[in-house]
């Protein structure tokens, strides 16, 4: 089969990303083994996925994925409650837009994480702290791509709109926020990266929570094994939650 | 004549330039009677867009008024139902979610809605496709979708404005053939912007021709073709006459547009 004739079908598609994984976790593999890459520093990829079963046993990363889980849950419920309603107020007032948005471009570029001595004396050595600091560095690309969402809504949905004398909030809720929904989207999904970043970031500084504790207490005692393996887990954590952002936006936008 | 339905009086609109400002509109009155066709045509740029956005209520600040059984209307009506030049489907609601719209925001129950919304996508000839999405239709059923959305408010009026404009000649021919269908199965008052002079004769009572800029109503025709009407109408010799008939008004005003655009054009070259 062609690799054109691979990319029509979905499960085609999916089978050919998985073997070129495997195809470079092998050449990873070999690279460790002929010395090319240090040893001492990478791990055998064979070596990770044999320490899983211990680590799931010992280290009840289970729980851990589920701790940190819950954490990027609540700021993915945060950034969509504040970050839809704050890029709403800049695309609504023109005042606000034109004089925040170049804040709020900075924020995006700000490391949040680095100020965690502040979140600590605000909440304490608590989940919340984790949840605020990803909240509070997931929340610049949802605010500006929510703006720029409902700006780029085509004028002849709006005028549908007014035509049929919607109130502000059916226009609202009934135009300018299914159209702007993709470009919402994308917000959510850069913001939900931001967001895991600095979660995992946090729990592994402040040897707090997660998967980002665990992270810590495994490189501390140089289990490399053990530490990749668990990072693995936050790269589940990490798809799993890409996923159920694509599955909800197809349940709100079914086609484009 | 029957009382008129639709009365546009005395309509003048400018628009603030940084050389003045231009005059779009010019004192432009007419009236449409109840189930009467009536058609606008003018070349680009002679203000039909500026008039459709006026009497649909979406363009403020103009001199004159709009009236609808006399009753003077300001903004958006209800009795005024609007059909727009763009693709204007929700592309994130399907056919008859769509159409259902305005009964939605009516507050109608769902199960009522949507066997409203069935009879109008019956209408225009969309049964089967209700469950479809807007990007799996080809153009002119997404226009159709459009027309049956806003026929599911039940406007007194039906304003379109060029609603067949991005679709090919054949499309645009039996869509217009639809609409007859349509406008003569409900009694429906339409007043159509176009600048499609087959279209104009093909679908209308009347045909209000109007110049180049500032747009003024040039001629009113009157369309003396027998009804029930279709698009074999196009090949009768009556036809070829009103066409032509409008044509002589019409050439001379698109003729004034094109050296308009052409004199613009070698002005901002010479400005450079």
């Amino acid at each position: 089969m062609t690799v054109r004739a691979l990319a029509r079908t979905r499960n085609g598609a999916r089978a050919f990303g998985i073997a070129t994984t495997v195809a470079a976790i092998a050449v990873v593999e070999g690279l460790i083994r002929g010395g090319a890459i240090n040893a001492y520093i990478v791990p055998l990829p064979t070596q990770i996925l044999a320490a899983l079963p211990r680590i799931i046993a010992e280290e009840h990363v289970l729980q851990r994925f589920w701790q940190t889980a819950q954490e990027v849950l609540w700021a993915s419920l945060l950034l969509a409650a504040f970050g839809i309603a704050l890029g709403a107020l800049l695309y609504r007032f023109r005042l606000l837009r034109q004089a925040f948005e170049a804040w709020v471009g900075a924020l995006a570029a700000a490391p949040i994480v680095l100020m965690y001595p502040l979140f600590l004396v605000i909440f304490g050595r608590s989940t919340t702290t984790i949840v605020m600091i990803g909240f509070a560095a997931g929340l610049a690309p949802v605010i500006l791509k929510t703006a720029e969402g409902l700006s780029g809504t085509r004028k002849v949905l709006i005028d549908v709109g007014r035509s049929f004398k919607l109130s502000p909030a059916q226009q609202f809720r009934k135009v300018l926020l299914p159209a702007a929904l993709p470009s919402v989207f994308v917000g959510l999904r850069l913001g939900l990266i931001f967001a895991m970043i600095n979660i995992v970031g946090v729990e592994f500084l402040i040897n707090f929570g997660g998967l980002g504790q665990l992270i810590n207490e495994l490189a501390e005692r140089y289990d490399l094994p053990g530490t990749y393996g668990a990072i693995l887990f936050v790269i589940l954590a990490s798809v799993t939650f890409f996923d159920l952002t694509a599955r909800i936006e197809r349940w709100l936008r079914p086609v484009e | 004549m029957a009382e008129a339905l639709l009365d546009v009086r005395n309509i003048t609109k400018r628009f603030a330039t940084s050389d003045g400002g231009i005059l779009a509109v010019d004192d432009v009155s007419f009236s449409v009677a109840p189930g009467e066709f009536v058609s606008i045509i003018g070349p680009s740029g002679c203000g039909k867009s500026t008039l459709f956005n006026i009497i649909g209520g979406l363009t403020g600040d103009y001199e004159g008024h709009v009236a609808v059984e006399g009753a003077t209307v300001v903004g958006t009506h209800p009795a005024i139902g609007m059909v727009f030049q763009e693709e204007s489907t929700f592309p994130w609601r399907t056919v008859e979610e769509n159409v259902a719209f305005p009964l939605e925001i009516g507050g109608m129950v769902r199960a009522a809605r949507m066997e409203r919304a069935a009879h109008f996508i019956a209408l225009v000839g969309l049964t089967g496709f209700e469950r479809r999405y807007p990007a799996e239709l080809s153009g002119g059923m997404r226009q159709r979708v459009a027309i049956a959305r806003t026929l599911a408010s039940e406007p007194r009026i039906l304003l379109m404005d060029e609603p067949f404009a991005a679709l090919d000649e054949q499309t645009r021919l039996l869509l217009g053939d639809k609409v007859l269908q349509i406008q003569q199965t409900l009694k429906q008052t339409t007043l159509l912007i176009t600048h499609n002079l087959t279209e104009a004769v093909q679908l209308s009572d009347r045909v209000l021709v109007m110049t180049y800029r500032p747009g003024r109503l040039k001629r009113s025709v009157t369309i003396d073709l027998p009804h029930p009407r279709d698009s074999e109408v196009v090949s009768s010799e009556a036809f070829g006459h009103y066409v032509a008939q409008i044509w002589q008004d019409l050439r001379e005003e698109a003729s004034r547009g094109i050296e308009d655009a052409e004199s613009r054009v070698r002005l901002r070259g010479a400005r450079r």
